[in-house]
């Protein structure tokens, strides 16, 4: 019913090309999460849906409609801001009731609907506050009750998690999640943070300098990274990725660092590489192990190398060690003490070594 | 005593000074408006009033009796009239006008808005007496000599250079989201506008409006040129009908400047109240 679809759409600021020709279809009462570092157009895209910027190439529908030429307000479309933007001289229930009243429902429908929303996000308490007088996870929850009581056919929230601190952060990510499976509607939502969109998210959509990189389910984007930037951008903490060249060795194809350090290529890949090109490889950091404190996986690349220093976490330590002249994080779930300057056996796990070509940056 | 204490205490001698200094020609005013015309000359100067008497604005306002020296009977209550028509109706177009151009300015993106901008503050850098001579020759041509029309026009294009910079920083301040929200939430642009950002920039668009209004109340040099008889004289041309060819009427015209400061008074109380308050932002993070 409500599904949304960009076809072609660009955006321009200026000379500045925001958005490139980008595709997209979110399909109805699907949690869409568009994430990518500032500057990758996913805000300009989302408020091309809204209809609060011009679309400048392209179409974009809801339902079957097309939404260029619509305001805002003909779109039923619902928006919830970073900053929150409630309107500070309305109490709480003022606010809420805004878009009915400006929409000309009866009075005691709106206090009906006000009240739903309200009990929803159990916030029915502070209904004759201001919005100054709450707390930022009140208003939060404010925000999120005026955009759900118009019942929109789409959700937008534009990284509306940002402004609010770690704990409060976590817990409302919760609730927004809770808060689809209550209302399911599509919900597109923006965000710079990959742990918010690997959480929240049905599918995912990462940009970068205008263009998508990789559509996906998280565990698509986490398993197999389309790019060099997904692969980067998507895990915590990020993927090492060292830079090398293919050489043959011993009749086989090896990955040569800069420094030196020969690693064979993963057995799958032997065919898709080719002597001479450039490459990055990249793997997580709970796929070089330190061998002492952990299994050694079927198949292996063994280095030696020494601590720069270690974060233990509880359930895990994150140790710093250096690949050649690069450092590189290494992840072990052994709670065993591990200091600076210990010299440990690494074991590289191959089956789990992601190639990237250095000139596309494209998976290979 | 430490230096702290003889830091305050030059602070608040010189604060004092500063005060008197400020304050003496007011009160001045003030006294001689409420004292005999032979208190007002002797020399020297009497500083602590002896008799004070209302005669001056029984004068004024009820056209004199026994014992007053403006025996002319100046058209107080004329005067008052056109100042009040002129200043409102001016004031009321300069701010309908200048709040549209501030939210023009603060929310939309045209061509060349910085020099725009920085053009109509430039009209405000020419001393407005410096127009009076080619706004007299234009005014006698098309007939808006000594009319309420010609001096409401004058004080409207002084005053909206200030009311749409200042309203324009108002407008400002209010985040961009916040109309936004209320565009998605159902409303028009200009419902946006009435409902929202109207009602957030009151306190900017009423300090505009006050110092609008006191501009226009007080302003003398461009009125005295422009406005020939009661049909158009305000309160403060009117000052000047208590100079005859050899003789001030120095308690009259006090009298006239105190009734002229008391609304002016008051409204710099409200816009101090504005200034002071200025805008709380609950709706937005902070």
């Amino acid at each position: 019913m409500a599904k949304v679809s960009l076809q072609g759409v660009s955006k321009f600021y200026g000379k500045v090309q925001a958005v490139r020709k980008i595709d997209l279809e979110i399909i109805d009462k699907e949690f869409l999460v568009l994430v990518g570092p500032s500057g990758c157009g996913k805000s300009s895209s989302l408020r091309m849906i809204a209809g609060l910027e011009e679309i400048d190439e392209g179409i974009i529908k809801i339902g079957d409609k097309e939404m260029n030429n619509l305001e805002p307000r003909e779109r039923n479309v619902s928006m919830v801001f970073q900053n929150y933007a409630l309107y500070p001289h309305m109490t709480v229930e003022e606010n809420l009731g805004f878009s009915l009243k400006i929409a000309g429902l009866a009075k005691k429908e709106i206090e009906e609907r006000v009240h739903e929303a309200a009990g929803i996000l159990d916030i029915t308490e502070f209904l004759q506050r201001k919005p100054s007088q709450l707390s930022g996870g009140q208003r939060q929850r404010v925000a999120m009750g005026r955009a759900i009581v118009r019942r929109p056919d789409v959700f937008l929230f534009d990284e509306p998690l940002s402004n609010l601190d770690a704990k409060l952060r976590n817990q409302m990510r919760t609730e927004i999640k809770r808060l689809h499976q209550k209302v399911s509607t599509t919900i597109v939502y923006v965000t710079h943070d990959q742990v918010e969109a690997m959480t929240l998210a049905d599918r995912i959509v990462i940009m970068k300098d205008g263009i998508i990189e990789q559509i996906g389910t998280p565990l698509d984007l986490f398993e197999r990274p389309a790019t060099k930037f997904v692969a980067t951008f998507i895990g915590s903490p990020s993927m090492n990725m060292i830079k090398a060249s293919i050489v043959k060795q011993n009749n086989e194809l090896s990955m040569k660092t800069n420094d030196g350090i020969i690693v064979p290529v993963p057995k799958d890949k032997q065919n898709s590489v080719s002597e001479g090109q450039s490459i990055s490889f990249g793997f997580r950091a709970e796929d070089i192990v330190p061998l002492k404190f952990g299994q050694k996986p079927s198949s292996a690349w063994e280095m030696k190398s020494s601590v720069n220093l270690a974060e233990p976490l509880g359930t895990e330590t994150l140790i710093f060690t250096n690949f050649g002249e690069i450092e590189i994080v290494s992840r072990m779930f052994t709670p065993e003490q591990v200091k600076s300057n210990d010299v440990l056996d690494f074991a590289l796990n191959l089956d789990r070594t992601y190639l990237f070509d250095e000139n596309s940056g494209l998976a290979i | 005593m430490n230096k702290k204490q003889i830091n305050n205490i030059l602070i608040w001698f010189s604060a004092i000074v500063l005060i008197i200094l400020i304050m003496t020609p007011g009160l001045w005013v003030v006294l001689t408006a409420f004292r005999p015309q032979v208190d007002v000359m002797a020399k020297p100067a009497v500083w602590i009033p002896r008799n004070l008497n209302l005669i001056q604005f029984e004068t004024m306002l009820f056209g004199g009796s026994e014992g007053s020296m403006g025996r002319s009977p100046i058209p107080v209550l004329s005067y008052l009239r056109n100042s009040l028509i002129i200043s409102f109706t001016s004031t009321f177009i300069a701010v309908l006008v200048g709040t549209i151009g501030g939210y023009g300015f603060a929310r939309h993106n045209f061509k060349h808005k910085n020099k725009y901008f920085l053009l109509i503050m430039l009209t405000r850098t020419i001393p407005g007496i410096s127009l009076s001579l080619p706004i007299f020759i234009i005014f006698s041509k098309i007939g808006l000599i000594d009319t309420h029309i010609g001096i409401i026009l004058v004080f409207v294009a002084l005053n909206i250079p200030f009311t749409v910079w200042l309203t324009d920083g108002f407008f400002r301040q209010i985040p961009r989201a916040m109309s936004e929200v209320a565009m998605t939430d159902g409303c028009t642009k200009l419902q946006a506008f009435w409902h929202i950002e109207l009602p957030l920039s009151r306190s900017g668009i009423a300090s505009a409006g006050i110092f609008a209004f006191l501009i226009s109340w007080n302003e003398y040099a461009l009125v005295s040129n422009l406005a020939r008889s009661t049909d158009s004289k305000t309160l403060t041309v009117g000052l000047m009908d208590f100079t005859a060819q050899f003789t001030i009427n120095w308690p009259g015209m006090c009298a006239l400047a105190v009734f002229i400061i008391i609304p002016a008074l008051i409204l710099t109380f409200m816009v101090q109240k504005h200034l002071v308050t200025g805008l709380t932002f609950g709706g937005v993070k902070g």
